[in-house]
């Protein structure tokens, strides 16, 4: 016996928790974008004890599953003095395990990037910073694209663990839903085709982007580790 | 200081930890070998495969890569026993993690038998072999050793993976380090130890992919 049907209630109920979703996804994928790309510039930077401290942080955050690390961040936070939210602690795991992604993807264009751009911009009396910026990254932005585009859907599906330290998003309303509706097939099958709505047209654009610039250059930036773990 | 890290109180518990290491060890072994055979059902299917059953197949494919792992898991969990399946937690756990890696396996699989050169298969026709001996030997393998490193990083990416059947109460090293939360209260001190077991274990796999690899392709190409 359930509490109620599956409805037009649900579905809106189902349709707005997907708001929070999207909006995790674009906090991981702005945060770890921006942290990747310092990371990224220390790997391939001339110092070398800052080069392993990158390498030590991508390990880590590839090495370990991430609901490990969320529920880190999350119960970490009180040892820290600090009130434990679970919008905190998405927000800090999911940019901080995107960093070492994209970190990883970012890395492999720029070192795809002939060495004698490097040579030539420093005979020009480029620091490293600036060639960086104005030379290498300039062109390395068309083989990192693909994969950048490609790990999008693996940050949306990636939010669903949110739900495990309570933050309701789609994949806990969904639980919610099922609970008092006990439709699983619709209710699952509902939340499916909505991740599915999202994650899609990102998958489709990723393998258009890989294609098209694939023509013209030799090198391919793989996304690393073949991605996606949940 | 009250904020001091404290291991002790956990590392009493280390035979909960093996226990549950073992059971993820387990969840992750019979996926791999579950949906690794769904892979290679999946790429010669599609492959070799008659056209009406193409087109499911890329469908299973494009439907499993772009939900949540957990949705899935979810899903099986839920569903199976409507429709007369009674699973128990970790049953349903490894049906739906074969499901999930059996897409992506597949996916792998396929692109190296797109890579294999027509002509390898029209020299095995013209030796006279057989169509199953074809894909079996001048097709799969080599595809499969092609795409080895990719499938092995998908491996890895599954052992992590098997991290969040806890939410269908499916027992493994993140629920033992969920109880244990509950019992020493010790929360940050738990997911440190288990991130590092998991991190063991993750180099350990890793290892392992490779010598088994560097076993099963030997030969020169």
């Amino acid at each position: 016996m359930s509490l109620r049907d599956f409805g037009p209630n649900e579905l809106m109920f189902l349709l707005l928790a997907t708001r929070w979703t999207i909006l995790l996804a674009l906090i991981a994928f702005a945060g770890g974008g921006v942290i990747g790309l310092v990371v990224a510039a220390i790997r391939v930077a001339p110092a070398r004890p800052l080069r392993w401290l990158a390498a030590a942080y991508i390990q880590f955050f590839m090495g370990t599953p991430i609901l490990i690390q969320l529920f880190m961040a999350y119960y970490g936070s009180s040892l820290l003095g600090y009130r434990p939210d679970p919008w905190v602690a998405a927000a800090v795991t999911f940019s901080l395990n995107g960093g070492a992604f994209f970190g990883e993807i970012f890395r492999g264009a720029i070192e795809a990037i002939p060495r004698g751009q490097w040579e030539a911009s420093t005979a020009l009396g480029f620091r490293f910073v600036r060639t960086l910026r104005l030379v290498i990254i300039p062109q390395a932005v068309r083989l990192m694209l693909p994969p950048t585009v490609g790990f999008m859907v693996q940050i949306v599906k990636t939010t669903s663990i949110a739900s495990l330290i309570g933050l309701t998003e789609l994949a806990r309303a969904a639980t919610q839903v099922n609970t008092v509706t006990f439709q699983p097939v619709m209710v699952f099958g509902t939340v499916s085709i909505i991740y599915f709505a999202l994650c899609w047209p990102l998958s489709l654009y990723a393998g258009y982007l890989e294609r098209r610039f694939a023509t013209g250059t030799t090198r391919r930036v793989e996304t690393p580790l073949g991605m996606s773990a949940v | 200081m009250q904020t001091a890290l404290q291991f002790g109180p956990i590392l009493v518990h280390l035979d909960l930890l093996l226990r549950g290491l073992e059971k993820t060890i387990q969840l992750a072994a019979l996926s791999i070998l579950f949906g690794t055979a769904i892979g290679v059902l999946g790429a010669v299917g599609r492959s070799f495969g008659p056209r009406f059953l193409s087109w499911p197949i890329a469908c299973y494919v494009e439907l499993i890569r772009n939900t949540p792992l957990l949705i899935q898991l979810y899903f099986v969990f839920f569903s199976l026993p409507l429709f007369g399946f009674k699973l128990s937690s970790n049953t349903a756990a490894v049906v739906a993690l074969s499901i999930h890696l059996g897409a992506y396996a597949t996916e792998i699989l396929r692109a190296g038998i797109e890579a294999i050169p027509e002509g390898q298969i029209e020299a095995a026709k013209s030796l006279g072999l057989g169509r199953y001996r074809i894909i079996r030997h001048v097709v799969l393998v080599p595809a499969a050793r092609a795409v080895y490193p990719s499938l092995s990083a998908q491996f890895i990416l599954q052992i992590m993976g098997t991290s969040i059947v806890g939410a269908i109460a499916a027992e493994e090293l993140t629920a033992v380090a969920n109880n244990l939360v509950m019992q020493t209260f010790r929360s940050f001190e738990v997911y440190i130890v288990i991130a590092l077991i998991y991190f063991a274990l993750v180099q350990a796999a890793s290892l392992l992919f490779a010598g088994v690899g560097r076993l099963m392709f030997r030969w020169k190409v």
